[in-house]
């Protein structure tokens, strides 16, 4: 279980990154926290003749806070969210999210970029951005442009990146003081990549109720106007036929796969709305 | 006792160097010129190999069977009527069994260009159907591993002892049990180091192995060596288990090219090798019938065993180790009057079966324990009440099962009505009735077994395998300057036998342990020795260090009593010393009169000196038998299939007890591998017999967080027939836990009309059996 041999670099900006990652004649990867490349390398999933490394690059840790959001480089890392080193404009959901991932040692090393760009659909930040309504910046050669984090993934371990694309940063909106956000997810033991997550959030001084169902084999289910699926009750009672349907929709139909999925769900919102 | 003898809560004398970062393991030796191995294994479980084409480039880096002048298959055979032996060529000849066999190997400067050249290396197979489910592989229809035999069954075995008189109880329970099949994932796995002494005209291996007299043995045979022309040294070794209680193939090969290639080799198991090509224990499959009476007393117990035992034997002896002992294992530490067991040893295109921590009796247990507490819900009685009525009692003591093992002594009741009461099933009981606030469900469960360890020749002649134990031997030498050595053919990776073995050593002669020296792993400098397995380390190891110490003490008494001036008579050794009626004498000062002043040496002087090699067996050596009760309380969460243990109780049995916080250790670390059999491993093989988990993502182990602290009570009553009464104890931690587990999880989904009948229980395990519970009502 050794890697193949490959060359690397450690580029300082994010331009000579992105030139080393547009060359044709060479298969490259950029690598970031190595927590998920690495095991591939070793394992020789991927063979690539380059490494770059991006931790380098001063401009994927930045950290810019707006009155309406918050802009994290990519290479910010889980643990930096989990112990406060960066703002927080989503009401300490990311922190909690954060701190939920895998264990210390990949935390200090993960980044949300990585973690993103790798599109894991177990992964926690393509749920929980996904709910919580990000945008993922993305950087080429030529341009930025931005996809929502919804959106972003196209299968399992692929997304919308082109070659030469680097995923810069992420842009989070800022909560309103009245928001609520659930989160719950299914592993069987600590560290382990979940085998369901559901993610929710409800902020009605944005209009936004969104919920996400996560680690479903591929994308993320977005529900992105969940309010017609919960009930106006007290208990805030699920549409468990339409959930069940939306899953179906999507490729998944075994019964015990939904059953725990929508479990996850409702406990999320329940979460939410716990006074 | 001085604080460091037996019974001392000792720290391990290991571990200074162990914790420190310092020990020696087959991964830490660097020899001059070494080169890494790197093997091409079969990708496919079943196939006819055509042939392995090599590119030019490597050709003279790429090893195949057809090279290997001079070697032998592995035959690891028994003498059990109808056995049939397999043959494990140490590369593919014309089959390929299963996933992972070795097919080429591949010679580098470092492991990862010898990776490169095996990615390089094309093996051409005719892939044949694979026979994976090991209750087909019976079927006449199926297709065959080894053709000449015309089943796929190694062995099957029968007993019945009055079953007909059971059959017409009013209780009847019918269950079909299954456990997975696992790793054992040791933190270090397999791995070796071959280097060739052309002026010793010999081998060594260094390897990281549990046996290293057996693997000599077994190594010399193979490669057409004199047993003198091979060392086998194991270093440090990072967990066992049974793991490492074998002769590998990749052994053998690089034995091989040590001697041909004229540098050193090395090879490194790595982690997924280790998965993909060594998921190799514990996959059983139990039709069970218990009879009981309306009370829940029980009649009988009728059984149908089916063991999957992969491809081959490994040697020295694997194929039927686990299925032939289920037949005499079964009946647990119950006395019960009618029973028959017939068990199926099969092979399969999956990597050779190992004994795992616990042999067979693991998978038992679960059967038994299962099967016993339907019949309590049957019953309408507490399960503890069930097993109170049938555990063989103190007053029975010894006793003479149904299957004729000899339970040496103990209180087995004791330990469950301690159990009953550390985990209080009355509060459980009233806990139940109110029910959760989060919706979960709890429930407890319990497992009684007991463990027969260092069995010895009595038991093992009938199997007629290559390797029956005997009497084991101990080397006890006194140094001039009043130190002892030790030298044993036994092995230790992570049982702690340099401080407990100095502690039995310190018991006879009062030596600081500091000054004992336990030297282990090295056929060159210690006795022969079948290795450790079995639990037996203590007993034999230990009691041979016992009889080798009171052999030195006898000779030492001798020469100091002359040094005294007093008759040998009237000297006795206590801490370290000869003390006579009018004086006293350091075992350092007769040393250094034995070695270097011979002219004070009394006339009649034993002239084997403060040297001994003695050979000891326990009389009878049937076996110690430990014994233990668990009992487990758990909450599942019924919508989402989760189990948590909040509560674990073990009350265990080992006799003497000589270090009680290694023996913890022992008990702890079982348990955690217990917990891992009950709830997180397993490794799937899909209908092409390819292993389907080849990281830990996939194979799943129990982690910190998943391993609460069991609270441990000890009872210790002594064997009869041992030396300080010692019991063996190294396995018990691994067996109970997944029966325990089950039948909390059982009681806890009783309100369902669930039943959990396999291991591990995963989530979705739980959901089905709960979605099946909600059919029948
Ligand atoms: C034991 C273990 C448990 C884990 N458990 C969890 C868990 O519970 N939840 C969870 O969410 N994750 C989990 N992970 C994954 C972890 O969060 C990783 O940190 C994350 O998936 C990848 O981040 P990284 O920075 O290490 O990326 P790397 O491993 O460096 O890269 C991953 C991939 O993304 C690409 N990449 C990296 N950065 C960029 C970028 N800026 N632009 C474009 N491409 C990029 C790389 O080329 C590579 O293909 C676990 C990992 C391990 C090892």
């Amino acid at each position: 279980m050794k890697p193949v041999n490959f060359d690397f670099a450690r580029p300082s900006d994010l331009p000579a990154a992105i030139a080393l990652a547009s060359r044709e004649d060479a298969i490259v990867k950029f690598i970031a926290g190595g927590q998920s490349l690495g095991p591939m390398l070793n394992l020789r999933l991927v063979q690539p003749n380059l490494l770059v490394d991006i931790t380098g690059i001063a401009e994927l840790k930045r950290v810019e806070e707006t009155p309406d959001a918050l802009e994290l480089g990519s290479c910010i890392t889980h643990a930096d969210i989990e112990d406060g080193r960066v703002p927080d404009v989503t009401g300490g959901a990311m922190r909690a999210v954060a701190a939920g991932i895998a264990y210390r040692a990949v935390r200090n090393r993960g980044t949300i970029g990585g973690s993103l760009a790798h599109a894991d659909p177990s992964a926690d930040w393509l749920s929980a951005l996904a709910a919580l309504g990000a945008q993922a910046i993305v950087r080429g050669a030529h341009k930025e442009r931005q996809i929502p984090v919804d959106t972003l993934m196209t299968g399992v371990f692929e997304c919308s990146l082109e070659s030469g694309e680097l995923l810069s940063g992420v842009e989070i909106p800022r909560l309103s003081k009245s928001a609520r956000w659930g989160y719950y997810k299914h592993c069987r033991k600590t560290g382990e990549l979940a085998h369901a997550i559901a993610a929710f959030l409800h902020d009605p001084d944005r209009s936004v109720c969104r919920a996400v169902i996560g680690a479903t084999g591929s994308k993320p289910i977005v529900l992105s106007d969940a309010s017609v699926l919960i009930g106006k009750g007290p208990d805030h009672a699920l549409d468990r036929a339409a959930i069940e349907r939306a899953m179906t929709g999507h490729g998944m139909t075994d019964p015990i796969e939904q059953q725990i999925h929508f479990v996850c769900l409702r406990r999320a919102v329940q979460q939410a709305y716990r006074p | 006792m001085t604080g460091q003898g037996v019974g001392a809560r000792l720290l391990r004398k290991e571990d200074d160097r162990l914790m420190r970062g310092r020990g020696q393991f087959v991964g830490d030796l660097r020899f001059a010129g070494m080169k890494d191995v790197a093997f091409v294994r079969s990708p496919l479980a079943h196939g006819l190999l055509r042939g392995v084409s090599i590119p030019d480039e490597w050709k003279d880096s790429v090893f195949v069977a057809a090279d290997l002048n001079g070697v032998k298959p592995i035959r690891a055979v028994s003498g059990l009527k109808g056995f049939k032996v397999s043959e494990q060529p140490v590369l593919a000849t014309e089959k390929v069994r299963y996933v992972g066999e070795l097919v080429a190997m591949c010679i580098a400067q470092n492991r990862a260009l010898a990776e490169d050249i095996a990615s390089a290396v094309h093996s051409d197979i005719e892939e044949l159907p694979a026979v994976y489910d090991m209750l087909s592989a019976r079927k006449p229809s199926s297709d065959l591993l080894h053709q000449h035999w015309g089943d796929n069954v190694f062995l099957e075995t029968f007993v019945n002892v009055n079953i007909e008189k059971a059959l017409d109880a009013p209780i009847k329970v019918t269950r079909e049990i299954r456990t997975a099949r696992q790793c054992m994932a040791p933190i270090e796995g397999r791995g070796a180091v071959a280097v060739w002494d052309s002026r010793l005209d010999q081998l060594t291996l260094y390897s990281a192995c549990q046996m290293p007299h057996i693997i000599r043995t077994g190594l010399a045979e193979c490669l057409g060596l004199e047993e003198a022309q091979v060392r086998v040294v194991a270093p440090d070794v990072g967990g066992g288990f049974g793991y490492k209680g074998i002769l590998l193939a990749e052994e053998i090969c690089l034995g091989w090219l040590a001697m041909n290639l004229g540098h050193p080799v090395r090879w490194l198991e790595d982690r997924r090798e280790h998965l993909t090509a060594g998921a190799n224990c514990r996959e059983h499959f139990y039709r069970i019938t218990g009879y009981a009476d309306r009370d829940g007393t029980l009649l009988g117990i009728d059984c149908e065993a089916t063991v999957d035992s992969g491809a081959y034997s490994a040697y020295p002896f694997s194929a039927c180790l686990e299925a032939a002992q289920v037949a005499s294992i079964l009946p647990g530490p119950y006395d019960f009057p009618a029973y028959r067991c017939r068990t199926y040893s099969v092979a399969t295109n999956k990597c050779p079966i190992l004994p795992y921590r616990g042999v067979a009796r693991t998978g038992v247990c679960f059967a038994l324990e299962l099967v016993l507490d339907a019949i309590a819900r049957e019953a309408g009685i507490e399960p503890h009440e069930l097993r109170a009525k049938i555990l063989v009692k103190p007053e029975q003591m010894p006793f003479t099962n149904i299957t004729k093992k000899w339970f040496d002594s103990g209180d087995y009741p004791e330990s469950l009505r301690r159990a009953v009461a550390a985990i209080d099933i009355p509060a459980v009981r009233a806990r139940q009735k109110v029910g959760e606030t989060d919706g979960r469900l709890i429930g407890v469960g319990m497992a009684t077994y007991c463990e027969q360890a260092a069995h010895g020749t009595s038991v093992y002649y009938g199997w007629g395998i290559p390797m029956v134990p005997g009497f084991e031997q101990a080397t006890a030498r006194l140094t001039p300057d009043g130190g002892l050595e030790l030298r044993v053919g036994v092995h230790s990776h992570g049982q702690g036998l340099e401080t407990t073995l100095a502690q039995v050593a310190h018991e006879i002669l009062g030596i600081d342990v500091a000054k004992i020296k336990v030297v282990h792993g090295d056929t060159a400098m210690t006795p022969y020795s079948t290795g450790t397995w079995g639990s037996r380390c203590m007993v034999m190891a230990g009691g041979a260090v016992s009889v080798a110490c009171k052999e030195i003490a006898k000779r030492a008494a001798k020469i100091g009593a002359q040094l005294l001036q007093t008759d040998d008579s009237r000297v006795s050794i206590r801490a370290g010393e000869v003390v006579g009626p009018g004086g006293s004498i350091t075992l350092g000062e007769i040393a250094r009169t034995w070695y270097l002043k011979p002219h004070s040496l009394p006339a009649d002087v034993d002239m084997g000196g403060l040297e001994a090699t003695i050979g000891y067996r326990p009389s009878p050596d049937s076996g110690t038998f430990s014994y233990a009760t668990h009992a487990a309380l758990v909450a599942v969460d019924p919508e989402i299939g989760t189990i948590e243990i909040l509560d674990y109780v073990i009350v265990e049995d080992g006799g003497k007890l000589v270090n009680p916080m290694i023996v913890d250790g022992q008990i702890y670390g079982g348990f955690a591998q217990g917990v891992g059999t009950a709830l997180y491993e397993e490794m799937p093989f899909n209908s092409a017999g390819q292993p389907l988990a080849s990281t830990f993502a996939d194979y799943l182990l129990p982690g910190a967080t998943e391993v609460p602290a069991p609270r441990l009570d000890h009872m210790e009553t002594l064997s009869p027939h041992t030396e300080f009464g010692v019991k063996g104890i190294g396995e018990g931690g691994a067996i109970a836990p997944p029966a325990a587990i089950a039948n909390a999880v059982n009681d806890a989904l009783r309100p369902l009309k669930a039943e959990l009948l396999v291991s591990p229980m995963t989530p979705r395990r739980v959901l089905s059996a709960i979605a099946v519970g909600r059919s029948f009502s």
